[in-house]
């Protein structure tokens, strides 16, 4: 965390703006301090317990976080517009819902159930976009209503039940298989695969740089001849269909289909993308950073429990970590200037 | 007080070792091996998982297995969900409890059914486990549940609220916990046994939700007076949505002619029956619920004997305004057996 907030030299105030050695760019890199405290974590946790250190401890983390990891990926694009979402964790919970009772009490064959749940939350996606968008009203205050829209929505369709028995398919991503003496969840995997994907879209192609122009200025973004209007509708869909897979992986985690479900989700995964080290006025950050994010937060509970240290300790620390990952944010942002 | 002097001990050592980079070896190794020596005698491990960390029955319920964890000899893990109904928060709790090698988990459920297939997986690995005070859907996905029976705990102040009434006519508000949670409703209907009456009786005249909450409870009694300014019995799920409604009462001038029974027996819930801001209310004994826990699993550690079924740990109606025909015990006792 130190090393992205040394000190600017004190002889020369230009000192800076010499051409950056390798190293001195590696660690400028927004995604390295985030890195360094996941890796500090690690070693902590090693040495404080025995049950840290295998395997199965770290497919565990990765399936415990798999969840609000995939919800990250959308809060990420969104806080790179320059947005938020407030309603991730209340779509997620109405998407799993509606595949849960479409498939275990509905008519609909698993497949079908699972398709439609993604329509739905990328509907509420498209619909938080639009207006975002085009009456204009600001990002908080619309995802703030559709937080209670959906999470109203839940509980009037499940009846404020749990949804159980569900068919075979709905809980495939929950199910392990061995690598080495390693049970890995097929879910983990499609949480990774997502983040790939998403990591190189955004650094990769035209639609990513478009993406980060608009969060660094909309404005400028229009007068560069990028359909701002489409793109930023575009994100906000894309997120909710985000927000649809982690649904499936939700219900596939726990088994059952629970409206209770995702209800501090949305603060979670803003947490994640703040610990990655994305800026939350837009335009600057990285999905991997949201990978190492969501992971620390994992890595801190798992050990503090391993460790045998009440959960209440966990959410103090994880305050003063998003605490200090902004403070860091700013302090190099300043720097920058 | 051991607790409390042991994890900020551990918290310095999170940040000691996570600010010096260079020292992070050496320190904490030498941490993690004072840590093993400090946990004692015990191999054995016993997990605690309660629905939140603040609410004071389980503030107390924790106490209850800490105190027991430290005559067994065995270690105590806690964990808690971050709300009310937070299953996921539990799920991974049993799993990195798990991973830790507990001999065995006490649960309070958040989601009686939702919780369900991680204590399956867990009982696949070897795992006794006991609920706490809830019991899950179906029963049969633990091993064995300690709880008051919270039928018999509505039915205790619904045959209070009976004889206190002496034949008046009554207008009845429950104020409940939510729809679907099985502590509430039993406690629900078994106030609506012990008054002698049946769901859908029209002397009930107002049903809200609190979810236990005591402003929650304030606004659900402001709106039943709205909506029936004549009631004169008020059942609450427990005695903080019971101290709301006397608030309510009270900015109504009503507090005085009006019945408040409550379910739960926490101490500021006792002070209010000795104060007479609630008539009667059934106490329960979470101390007891986890303390028994911890002993059933370490007997199952020592000789492999698994707990099993429902033992009922017990509620006793505690009241100062003594009905005939109703068995109570006053608030001296409630207040030397209260929890929180």
């Amino acid at each position: 965390m130190t090393a992205t907030s040394t000190p600017p030299s004190k002889t020369s105030p230009y000192a800076e703006l010499k051409a950056p050695t390798t190293a001195r760019r590696l660690l400028m890199q927004p995604t390295t301090g985030p890195l360094v405290a996941l890796l500090l974590a690690c070693v902590f946790f090693s040495f404080s317990t025995d049950q840290f250190l295998t395997g199965g401890n770290f497919s565990l983390i990765v399936q415990q976080v798999m969840v609000v990891g995939t919800l990250a990926i959308g809060q990420t694009l969104i806080i790179l517009t320059a947005g938020i979402d407030l309603s991730c964790g209340a779509v997620m919970a109405f998407g799993s819902i509606v595949i849960a009772k479409m498939a275990a009490e509905g008519s609909l064959p698993p497949l079908a159930a699972i398709a439609l749940g993604l329509v739905v939350c990328g509907g509420f996606g498209l619909l938080n976009g639009a207006l975002v968008q085009k009456i204009p009203l600001p990002p908080f205050i619309v995802t703030l209503g559709m937080l209670n829209v959906a999470f109203a929505l839940t509980h009037i369709y499940s009846e404020e039940q749990t949804v159980t028995n569900l068919p075979g398919p709905l809980t495939a991503l929950g199910q392990t298989f061995p690598l080495g003496k390693t049970d890995i969840t097929y879910g983990s995997l499609v949480t990774i695969a997502l983040f790939l994907l998403v990591a190189y879209a955004l650094s990769s192609t035209s639609w990513g740089r478009h993406v980060h122009a608009l969060g660094n200025s909309p404005e400028a973004a229009r007068l560069n001849g990028i359909r701002t209007s489409r793109l930023t509708i575009g994100v906000y869909t894309a997120a909710g269909v985000l927000y649809g897979i982690a649904a499936l992986l939700l219900i596939s985690r726990t088994g059952v289909g629970d409206p209770q479900a995702g209800q501090t989700d949305n603060l979670d995964s803003i947490t994640a993308v703040v610990l990655g080290g994305t800026s939350l006025f837009g335009g600057r950050g990285s999905v991997l950073g949201t990978f190492i994010g969501v992971l620390i937060v994992g890595v801190f509970r798992n050990g503090l429990q391993l460790m045998g240290v009440a959960s209440i300790y966990q959410t103090l620390i994880t305050g003063v970590l998003v605490i200090l990952a902004v403070t860091v944010d700013q302090l190099s942002r300043k720097k920058a200037r | 007080m051991s607790r409390i002097s042991r994890l900020p001990s551990s918290l310095i050592r999170a940040a000691a070792c996570t600010g010096v980079a260079a020292l992070a070896l050496t320190a904490c190794g030498s941490g993690s091996e004072s840590g093993t020596a400090s946990s004692g005698s015990g191999d054995v491990k016993v997990g605690l998982i309660t629905k939140t960390d603040t609410n004071p029955f389980f503030v107390k319920m924790k106490e209850g297995a800490e105190k027991s964890a430290k005559a067994e000899g065995v270690e105590l893990m806690t964990a808690a969900g971050k709300f009310d109904g937070d299953n996921a928060g539990q799920v991974t709790a049993i799993e990195n409890m798990v991973a830790a090698g507990v001999k065995g988990i006490l649960i309070t459920p958040s989601d009686s059914k939702a919780i369900v297939p991680a204590l399956e997986k867990a009982k696949a690995q070897g795992v006794l486990v006991i609920a706490l005070d809830t019991p899950t859907e179906p029963e049969s996905a633990v091993d064995a549940l300690f709880a008051t029976d919270n039928l018999k705990a509505g039915e205790l102040i619904g045959e209070y609220a009976k004889a206190a009434m002496k034949g008046k006519d009554a207008k009845i508000a429950t104020l409940d916990l939510a729809p679907g949670v099985s502590v509430g409703v039993q406690r629900h209907n078994g106030f609506l046994k012990g008054f002698g009456i049946k769901e859908g009786d029209p002397s009930v005249v107002c049903s809200q939700d609190t979810g236990g909450d005591q402003a929650k409870g304030q606004t659900a009694m402001e709106n039943c007076l709205q909506k029936e300014p004549g009631i004169n019995v008020v059942y609450t799920i427990n005695e903080p949505a019971a101290l709301g409604a006397y608030t309510a009462l009270k900015a109504k001038g009503r507090e005085k002619d009006v019945l408040i029974v409550s379910v739960d027996g926490g101490c500021t819930g006792t002070e209010a029956v000795k104060g007479g801001t609630i008539a009667a209310t059934s106490q329960q004994y979470p101390l007891k619920m986890a303390a028994e826990g911890v002993k059933a699993v370490v007997t199952f550690a020592k000789d492999g004997k698994k707990a099993s079924g429902y033992t009922d740990t017990g509620v006793t109606l505690i009241t100062d305004k003594v009905q005939d025909g109703v068995t109570s015990k006053d608030t001296a006792y409630g207040l030397e057996n209260c929890w929180g």
